[in-house]
């Protein structure tokens, strides 16, 4: 038998180990569900990125690709990465720094017709910033003109 | 020739601090007064010179050296002057600079301010206080000098100061931050100069806590500006973005008032002396790894400034340092502490430890959201983010439990409060603060169980606290003098946590019951959003000192009676080509508006986002009441006599 000391001490362990390990899983849990990947517009149009599941796609401003609706604020972009372009479509306003030519990440999910429908665009304060997720997935492309 | 005198100042500044960093606390080894008194002049010309630096990129700045790279780069000779004087911290190497700064001003203040602490003591404070200034400065000199020169060819005017920092609320909430961050830096030198003295007592305690106090409400403070900054100028009405950054610095603040309070219970009681110490430890680590996270770049972040590697690497090594270096003494001298727990189930000190636990657990998660995207990338597991609803998962639940216990809290006494006792003091404020958060909720635009709880929560927060007041009046025939009697530590305390029923009041209105539209509008079109009825009057052009601007009218309407006229506008600075919102808000205690302008369309039409939100301002003020909270609490006379 233990004695009472003992036990009490094995009580408060238990509750310990089990109250961290519901923490850890509930934390693990949560992240997982609102974790948002990214995707380079490459990887989309060779059919990489999941639909229906909120994602990250970021790309160039393709020049001229620019067409706003006249009755809402309903706005429809290409992104490219220099490789394969990817239409977006998004309703609200952009970002003071969103211009042709300038790097954007958009958020939302990618459509059965093959546009991603953004509800969220971003773009950085600095205009010689670049995300370091276009870097990249622009360092992986050959150069070539918009 | 300032930029040389700044560069030199710093490197005298630098030898003065490893001098600092060594000599008091050769001095406390050996135990003689002789060395442990040079500590004095050491931290006085630290200061000095560290002044002289700073000033001379300031005078830099006011007389536009643009030969100067970091002048070039953050300012204009059309920047009005005020900016020119806080672009000194606009940037990375100057920030850094204001950062040297702070901690040498700290440093002179604990030396001013703890006469009567033992000899030794103070000299292994002011040392470890040293050796932390060694390190950033070197960074400074090392790879972040804002003094290097564009020779031979200076750039006849400098690219500007970001428009975003142009603003107030970035003069004063940087400042204020680097106080909090390098305020904890105290606790820590105290922490580990009690833990090379092997004497971890309840005075060590009493000495730490009000330096720990004001650091913590500084930090509040600075949280509660760029929250603020944040709102109107940079979020389109957001107050809170999970943003990295934002995160780096609730953690230590979390943690921070995790360490208020175990110092009190440390203080009080004289349990928990190692986990006090830990907690100290880990407050300034925090602070570091938010420096590390803003300066290094390795994030995607407005804060993040140009990124550099080497920065970076040298911050981690720091970092790494100061870890690693404080928690092998920690492991070598803590288990030294034995203390009998003397305290029931039922207790201050009971709850006092969930306090602790709630709030380290909600900075581990905090940590968890902000590094998980970093390490994944770092092990090739691809590029993710993670977004608020993490966070806000993680955070609503363990604050709510945080508030409840809070309110516990205060009812309880001490090492034991018998169970009859402690209900039937409780009872009346819970049915108080259940019934008259249900009868608010049905107030509101509609019902919501989760208003029901954060009401109730609050009140229950605001009502354990009056409660707990009143009763100090039970016995008493003069109300003045028992007032007057009231140490101002008590007072401090009930500022801070009314804070924290006036932020969860505010954040659990904002959440619910803001409205907001994104609208196209032109001359003439109208909108009505919660009882206000906003019109778009058209737009006009003016030329300003250094930008243009496109400024909105749009008058604002209630029931038919005029309210407010709202200009927001839309800037254009020409230096950086950039272009800037400037939103227009109708502030209230119960309510603010808020029209902000996005780009211009066809016909003068303009994309415009019209908000309402209520109870957004007692966020703020929430903050306020804590800051003021933990500034009363540190002019208490009790701390005053023991220098």
């Amino acid at each position: 038998m233990m004695n009472p000391k003992r036990q009490k001490r094995l009580y408060i362990i238990l509750a310990i180990v089990i109250g961290s390990a519901a923490a850890v899983g509930l934390t693990l849990y949560a992240l997982n569900q609102n974790i948002n990947l990214f995707y380079s517009t490459t990887q989309v149009a060779q059919g990489q990125a999941p639909q229906q599941t909120r994602i990250r796609v970021g790309g160039m401003v393709v020049k001229g690709s620019v067409k706003r609706s006249s009755q809402s604020l309903h706005v429809e972009f290409q992104i490219t990465d220099y490789a394969h372009p990817l239409t977006v479509e998004f309703t609200g306003i952009l970002p003071d720094l969103f211009r042709e030519g300038q790097g954007i990440i958009a958020q939302g999910q990618l459509a059965a017709n093959g546009t991603f429908q953004a509800d969220e665009v971003l773009a950085k304060h600095d205009e010689k910033y670049m995300p370091p997720e276009i870097k990249d997935s622009l360092k992986t492309q050959p150069k070539g003109g918009l | 020739m300032s930029a040389e005198w700044g560069e030199f100042a710093l490197i005298l500044a630098f030898a003065l601090s490893t001098l600092l960093a060594i000599i008091p606390l050769y001095g406390a080894t050996v135990n003689q007064t002789l060395w442990m008194n040079y500590a004095k002049p050491l931290v006085y010309g630290q200061f000095l010179f560290l002044l002289i630096s700073f000033s001379c990129l300031g005078y830099a700045f006011a007389h536009d050296d643009f030969s100067v790279q970091y002048v070039a780069e953050h300012s204009n000779s059309h920047l009005p002057f005020v900016y020119k004087l806080s672009a000194i911290w606009g940037g990375h190497e100057g920030s850094l600079l204001l950062w040297a700064l702070i901690l040498s001003g700290w440093t002179v203040a604990v030396t001013l301010f703890s006469q009567s602490l033992p000899a030794t003591l103070l000299a292994r404070v002011q040392a470890v206080m040293g050796m932390i200034a060694v390190g950033f400065i070197l960074f400074l000199l090392e790879t972040s000098s804002p003094f290097l020169r564009l020779l031979p060819t200076p750039p006849e005017d400098g690219i500007d100061l970001n428009p975003l920092l142009q603003d107030v609320g970035l003069i004063i909430h940087p400042p204020m931050l680097y106080m909090g961050y390098v305020g904890f830096s105290v606790a820590f030198a105290f922490a580990i100069a009690a833990l090379l003295s092997g004497r971890l007592d309840t005075t060590w305690a009493r000495w730490s806590r009000p330096w720990t106090n004001i650091a913590w409400a500084f930090l509040g403070m600075g949280i509660t500006l760029g929250s603020w900054w944040a709102y109107y100028e940079l979020g389109w009405g957001g107050w809170w973005f999970w943003d990295p950054v934002e995160n780096a610095s609730l953690m230590p603040w979390l943690v921070g008032t995790a360490l208020i309070h175990s110092l009190a219970v440390t203080e009080k009681r004289g349990v928990f002396k190692s986990w006090t110490v830990l907690l100290a430890i880990f407050a300034f680590s925090l602070s570091l790894l938010g420096t590390f996270l803003v300066r290094s770049g390795v994030l995607t972040s407005v804060h993040a400034f140009a990124s550099d590697p080497k920065r970076g690497l040298f911050i981690l090594v720091l970092l790494a340092l100061t870890v690693g270096g404080s928690l092998t003494l920690y492991a070598f001298r803590a288990n030294t502490v034995h203390t009998p727990i003397n305290f029931s189930a039922i207790s201050r000190e009971t709850l006092l430890l969930i306090n602790n636990l709630f709030l380290t657990v909600m900075a581990l998660t905090v940590l968890i959201g902000t590094l998980y995207p970093l390490l994944l990338d770092a092990l090739g597991g691809g590029k993710i983010s993670v977004g608020p609803p993490y966070f806000n998962a993680m955070f609503v639940p363990i604050m709510s439990l945080m508030t409840l216990a809070l309110g516990f809290s205060i009812g309880v006494r001490w090492r034991d409060t018998r169970h009859e006792v402690w209900s039937k003091i409780l009872r009346l404020p819970a049915l108080f603060s259940l019934l008259s958060g249900l009868i608010l909720t049905l107030f509101c635009d509609h019902f919501e169980w989760l208003v029901w709880l954060g009401l109730s929560l609050s009140l229950w927060i605001v009502s354990t606290v009056s409660y707990d007041f009143v009763k100090k009046f039970a016995n008493t025939r003069s109300i003045f003098a028992k007032l007057r009697q009231l140490p101002l530590s008590y007072y401090g305390m009930m500022s801070a946590h009314l804070g924290v029923a006036i932020v969860a009041i505010g954040i659990t209105l904002v959440s619910h019951y803001s409205q907001e539209r994104d609208i196209r509008m032109a001359k003439g079109d109208q909108l009505d959003i919660a009882d206000y009825h906003f019109e778009f009057k058209g737009t006009q052009h003016f030329q300003r000192e250094n930008y243009q601007t496109e400024q909105a009218q749009i008058s604002v309407t209630k029931n038919g009676n005029w309210v407010t006229d709202l200009h927001p506008e839309k800037r254009h600075y020409p230096v950086k080509q950039s272009m800037m919102t400037e939103a227009a808000i109708d502030p209230g205690l119960f309510r603010d508006l808020y029209v902000a302008l996005g780009e211009p369309l066809e016909n003068g039409a303009w994309a415009v986002r019209i908000q309402y939100k209520p109870f957004v301002r007692w966020l703020w003020l929430g903050g306020i009441l804590m800051t003021a909270g933990g500034i009363l609490t540190v002019a208490d006379k009790r701390y005053r006599q023991h220098r």
